[in-house]
Order: C-alpha cells, then sequence, then structure tokens
C-alpha cells in the first residue's frame, strides 16, 4: 500500500500530464483548423489538373510512344513506394497506420521477388521502417524546417522522382498517406502514381468529348503536365497527411486527457481511503490506549 | 449578349483569382500569346514566363507567371501556375533575384536550346517588369 505522501504526488503528476495534454490537444485543434483550410484550399488546383490529363490521355492516340510516365514503362520490376508521415510524434495510431498499410504493401513486394526501393518523407516513418527495411530505404527526406506545408518542398520530393525515373531506376511507384476524412477517422491511402491509374475516367464519360485544340501537341503538353501532376499529387498527400496528423492528435490527446481524469479520480479515492484509514487506526490506537489505563 | 466569360487562377496552395465578368485574357503560351474571348473553341496549353492579362469591364489586372497549364472549356478560362504574383505588389527584391538566378542557370553550359530560349525570356520578361 502506498503511503499518503507517495499517493499525493503521484495525483499531482497525473494532473500536471493532463494539462500538458489538455494543452496539446487546444493547440492540434486550432492547427487542424488551418490545415482543414489548407487542404481544402489545395483541391482545385489537383481536381482541374486530374481534369486536364483526363482529357489529354483521352486524346492519345498512339500509346505506344505516349510518354511513359503515363503508361508505364511496360515492365514492374522495381517499385518505388514513398511513405509520408508526419515528423512529430505524440499522435495515435496515425503514423503507425501509414506504416502498417506500407509494410504489407512491402511484403507483397519483396514474396513476388520484385525489387523494392523506399523514400521516406518525415521521419517518423523513417524511424519506423530503418529496423526492419533500413537495405531498401533509398533516401530519406524530412521538412522538419519548414513551418508550412509549402508547394515547394512537395516539388522536391516530385523532382527526386522524376530524376529516378528519367533513370530508370523503379517501374512503378506509389504513394501512402492518410487520407484526412473526418477529425476522428483518417484513412491510410495507397495510390499509384506512376504510370497513372487510368480507371478513373470511366466514370464522366458524359459530355466530356469536347474536341481540345492543343498548342503544341499533346505529348508536348502531356510530357511537361506529368511531372507536374507527381509534384501535384504529393502535395495533395502532404495537405491530407498534415489535417490527418492534427486531427489525429487531437483525438489521441483528448484521449489522454480523459484517460488522465479518471486517473486521478481513482487515486483521489484511494487517497482518501487510506487518508480515511489512517484515521480511523489512529482512533482505535486511542481509544484502546484508554480503556487499558 | 454579353461577352464576358469566367477566369480561374488556381495555385497549388489556394484559389488565386477567381472572376466572371472578364471579356479578354491574354497568356502567354508557350508558342506565343494568346488573347482569349468568349466562345474560344476548348484549348489546353501551357505557358512560358510571361505576363497574364486579365481584361474586365471595371478593371485590368497583370500577373507574372513562370510556368503552368491553361485550359478553355465551356467559358471558363482556368490557369494552374505554382509560381505567380500580381504585378501592382511586385517584390523588387524577388524580381532582381529570379534575374540573377536565372542569369545563373544561363551561363551554365550544359542546357539545351529549349531551357535557354525559355530562361533568356524570363530575364526579359522580368527586366521589363523591373524597369517599370
Amino acid at each position: 500500500m502506498p503511503s499518503l505522501d507517495d499517493l499525493r504526488k503521484r495525483i499531482t503528476s497525473v494532473k500536471s500530464t493532463q494539462k500538458i495534454t489538455k494543452a496539446m490537444k487546444m493547440v492540434a485543434a486550432a492547427k487542424l483548423r488551418k490545415a482543414q483550410e489548407n487542404a481544402e484550399k489545395g483541391r482545385p488546383y489537383s481536381e482541374k489538373m486530374n481534369n486536364v490529363i483526363l482529357n489529354l490521355s483521352k486524346s492519345i492516340t498512339d500509346k505506344e510512344n505516349a510518354p511513359k510516365l503515363l503508361v508505364g514503362t511496360g515492365e514492374e520490376k522495381v517499385h518505388l513506394c514513398i511513405v509520408l508521415t508526419a515528423d512529430r510524434g505524440l499522435c495515435g495510431g496515425f503514423n503507425t497506420n501509414i506504416i502498417k498499410k506500407a509494410k504489407s504493401y512491402f511484403e507483397k513486394i519483396i514474396s513476388e521477388n520484385k525489387t523494392l526501393k523506399i523514400i521516406t518523407v518525415g521521419s517518423k516513418g523513417y524511424d519506423q521502417l530503418k529496423r526492419q527495411y533500413k537495405s531498401y530505404i533509398v533516401e530519406n527526406i524530412s521538412f522538419k524546417e519548414s513551418k508550412n506545408i509549402n508547394y515547394f518542398d512537395a516539388d522536391k520530393v516530385g523532382k527526386i522522382i522524376i530524376e529516378k525515373f528519367e533513370k530508370n531506376e523503379f517501374d512503378v511507384c506509389a504513394i501512402f498517406y492518410n487520407k484526412f476524412k473526418n477529425v476522428i477517422t483518417q484513412i491510410p491511402q495507397e495510390q499509384q502514381i506512376v504510370p497513372l491509374n487510368e480507371d478513373k475516367d470511366d466514370k464522366d464519360d458524359s459530355g466530356n468529348d469536347n474536341d481540345y485544340e492543343f498548342e503544341p501537341d499533346e505529348d508536348e503538353i502531356l510530357s511537361n503536365l506529368l511531372p507536374k501532376n507527381i509534384s501535384t499529387q504529393i502535395f495533395k498527400a502532404m495537405l491530407e497527411n498534415s489535417a490527418s496528423e492534427q486531427g489525429s492528435r487531437m483525438t489521441a490527446m483528448d484521449n489522454a486527457t480523459r484517460n488522465a481524469g479518471e486517473l486521478v479520480d481513482r487515486l483521489t479515492i484511494e487517497y482518501n481511503r487510506s487518508r480515511q484509514a489512517a484515521i480511523t487506526k489512529e482512533l482505535i490506537e486511542i481509544i484502546s490506549g484508554a480503556e487499558s489505563l | 449578349m454579353s461577352n464576358l466569360f469566367n477566369i480561374d487562377i488556381v495555385n497549388p496552395e489556394q484559389s488565386f483569382l477567381s472572376k466572371d465578368n472578364v471579356f479578354e485574357v491574354v497568356i502567354p503560351a508557350v508558342e506565343g500569346e494568346i488573347g482569349i474571348l468568349k466562345d474560344h473553341i476548348p484549348i489546353i496549353s501551357f505557358l512560358k514566363p510571361g505576363i497574364i492579362r486579365v481584361f474586365s469591364e471595371s478593371e485590368e489586372q497583370s500577373f507574372y507567371v513562370e510556368d503552368g497549364i491553361v485550359e478553355f472549356k465551356d467559358n471558363t478560362l482556368s490557369v494552374l501556375t505554382s509560381s505567380i504574383f500580381d504585378l501592382k505588389n511586385a517584390d523588387k527584391n524577388f524580381v532582381s533575384e529570379s534575374i540573377s538566378s536565372a542569369e545563373a542557370e544561363l551561363s551554365k553550359d550544359n542546357i539545351d536550346d529549349q531551357k535557354r530560349f525559355l530562361l533568356n525570356h524570363k530575364v526579359e520578361v522580368l527586366k521589363s517588369i523591373s524597369i517599370n
């Protein structure tokens, strides 16, 4: 049985932890709003970009000579995986969920005897993956210094990918990130960006049969556009990720605060009980002492 | 009948400009400037460094862009660009920095003709901005 003093110390310590988690929750909530706004603001760009590419790829008839970034190299041997995670922890299952999703993909690739290459963006992902997949990690990028997510950073990652593609270092490229659904739910996503998945364009075929005028020709526009699209996709993933991270942190910290509250309650009861027991014990001692006289 | 159409300029971070009362837009497309009026046929093109001029009923606005994609469809002109600023609040330092970095790039030997052309053009446009 812990002494009264121990209990008192414990209660104060839990209370101060609770204060910290509460503050972190507030901060995350404020940041979440901003991140969410940013994610929404960034959406038109990637949507329009997708549209344009969709229209373009439809008008390309000569599939054989189409840019490789669109149709792929024709092989599927080397897979490059971009794992986007946060730079900071204490955000619940946020990082772990992405890693889990990525790991199952890695295992699939390895079991199929294909070559795996990993680029991690964000230091938490690197920390978690380096134990098991150290030899596969080709690059580890972190944007700890930049305060806000900006396109410039995403473009850097995009350029690295393009560079590697041009050197024929991979055939298929997929990115992993958390999609922000709402504050409580974030869905880990796996998205293939090279070659572009074409299964989407079945959806809106209606009214999209515009004959565009292209200047210069389609191929040139596409080869100019596709690298940009990669950066855009990365940027989109980063925005979604940051909103998810804050949302996830907010819920995690909210839970922590609540748990701390429960713990404080329990400890207080225990404290009161043992204080009462001590008093009773003293009383008994006094009374029995008086009786024996 | 009105001869107005919509313009949306978006950059990755946000929607930069959205208007529904423009009657002419001049864009620096890669093969020369294009003036776009209402009911232009659908077109997709991409930009070279230059100045986008937006003429609306009340005012005329000019923006410097470095690169980007334009799409015109259903009387909506969408401009996607990652680098754009309003000429009115152009940052002198930024402009001169861009000029010097472009010139540094130009002085390298290993650039191809197309890139050289684009860079030359960029310097030209930026210089014209800094004079004004």
